[in-house]
């Protein structure tokens, strides 16, 4: 049978189901607790894709400003880059 | 908020939580935790998450010691997953010069029962597979250090805390601490508390509680940057040192690799920016050390500070001729000395045996000017 559960953070596979757990145990937690907690919005998506959705449902379920929540930093570098890139880009920059 | 307390402990990271907690374990009653920002905000949740017995000084070996034994029973003590994964630190030697430190390094810690292990570079490549030794001359190992995830540290401390009845409360900032006689009020921009004991637990933010009270304490906050990779299956074992690099990588239990260096050489300040510059140097270093990470992509970089003191040993206890006020500070090390702090703090509050020596790291040892400066910090 498919469980009912819907993913907000596909990287780190954090539920609106789990979500709603820790917003239930924790009156006043905050997102940036949450991102830490359950590393949502952490994953080599970089939060692109869950970051918003999390703060919106967040909003949603305490019924408040979205403003409130407060999103956590979004973090460089920009997109996943190798590591042997970075090493070798200041080589090709000459 | 509580307007009145026993015990007023300024700061959320692993210390004061720590601190907060093993008061309550002895018995203190009306425990009061403030932090200006949320809990793990500071120091401890951008620091590499790492815990190691392998320093130079009797102190931080001794501290160091007591929080691993403290470590193997803390995830039941507080009910909660922490992570705590004992997969060694290698330390390498580049040069004679670092391998004979690291060589009386070892004595030390042999001679307090940690057991490090010198290793020939075919024993280091054993042990690290994707190493490359070309650089190094002799590796050291305790495969007792580790790893231990900060966040569900300090947040089991804090939960803890507070099942014994220790109110805690973030985004609360000290403004002012009253002291007359001694200490008798704390003042934050959500209320005041009335207490004649305040414990400052706030690492590389130390030297701002202490010019409220016209101190002015020896540990400046010094940026170090920090970056971590996308996830991958376990292969990397121990958490690698390098002095030549001055740097550290670890695989997390997560999957990613960590690392990071700092430069001394910065101003003090807090600064959260991170660098360009730290992203392409750590690169280099990190497919140098381990030229597998070539095709590992980096998600993230950031930056976080050590409160460093003029020895890079811990500052703790009393402070005399203040009444009333204690000094928690791990310079540098809080997080992972965290666990032994706590409970030595509580021990000397409640006037107990203590279990590490407090009184070597007293600040009053920067007056007397006897130092002995901890030579292993990366």
């Amino acid at each position: 049978m498919v469980e009912d559960r819907t993913y907000l953070c596909r990287c780190e596979d954090l539920t609106k189901e789990k979500l709603h757990e820790i917003l239930d145990k924790y009156d006043d937690i905050s997102m940036e607790e949450i991102k830490r907690i359950t590393r949502a919005t952490m994953g080599p998506c970089q939060g692109r894709t869950c970051k918003e959705l999390i703060a919106r449902e967040i909003a949603k379920y305490r019924d408040e400003n979205l403003e409130k929540v407060g999103l956590p930093s979004y973090r460089a570098p920009i997109t996943p880059t190798k590591l042997g890139e970075i090493a070798r880009s200041e080589e090709n920059d000459g | 908020m509580m307007d009145s307390a026993d015990v007023v402990v300024i700061g959320g990271g692993s210390i004061g939580c720590s601190v907060a907690y093993n008061l309550a374990k002895t018995g203190v009653e009306n425990i009061v935790l403030v932090e200006k920002n949320f809990l793990a905000s500071g120091a401890t949740g951008r620091c590499a998450a790492g815990v190691r017995q392998q320093w130079g000084t009797r102190e931080n070996c001794l501290v160091a010691k007591r929080s691993i034994e403290l470590l193997k029973d803390l995830s039941v003590e507080l009910d909660a997953e922490l992570d705590f994964r004992q997969s060694g630190y290698l330390l390498i030697a580049s040069n004679e010069e670092e391998r004979d430190q690291l060589e009386t390094n070892m004595e030390l810690q042999n001679s307090l029962g940690i057991p490090t292990k010198e290793l020939t570079l075919a024993e280091a490549e054993d042990l690290v597979p994707y190493l490359d030794t070309k650089d190094a001359k002799r590796a050291f190992f305790c495969g007792e250090d580790g790893h231990l995830d900060p966040f569900k540290t300090t947040f089991a401390y804090a939960r803890a805390a507070e099942r014994l009845g220790v109110e805690i409360n973030t985004h609360t900032e000290v403004t002012d601490i009253v002291y007359k006689n001694g200490i008798e009020q704390v003042v934050t921009k959500r209320g005041s508390i009335s207490t004649d004991l305040v414990v400052n637990a706030t690492g590389p933010g130390t030297k701002y509680i202490g010019k409220i009270l016209n101190l002015d304490h020896p540990v400046e906050p010094e940026r170090h940057q920090i970056l971590i990779t996308e996830p991958l299956e376990n292969m990397l074992g121990p958490m690698v040192i390098s002095f030549q690099h001055n740097s550290y990588i670890q695989q997390v239990p997560h999957g990613g690799f960590i690392m990071g260096y700092g430069n001394p050489n910065e101003p003090h300040y807090v600064n959260y920016k991170h660098s360009w510059r730290f992203l392409d140097n750590m690169a280099k270093k990190a497919v140098q050390q381990l030229p597998v990470l070539e095709d590992v992509r980096v998600v993230r970089q950031w930056a976080g500070h050590y409160g460093i003191s003029p020895d890079g040993q811990p500052i703790l206890g009393t402070v005399p001729g203040y009444d009333g006020y204690y000094l928690a500070c791990g310079c540098g090390k809080g997080f992972m000395f965290s666990p032994a702090i706590g409970e030595g703090m509580a021990k000397l509050i409640t006037g107990k045996e203590l279990s590490i020596p407090i009184e070597k790291m007293s600040i009053e040892r920067f007056e007397s000017g006897e130092l002995i400066s901890e030579p292993a910090v990366v």
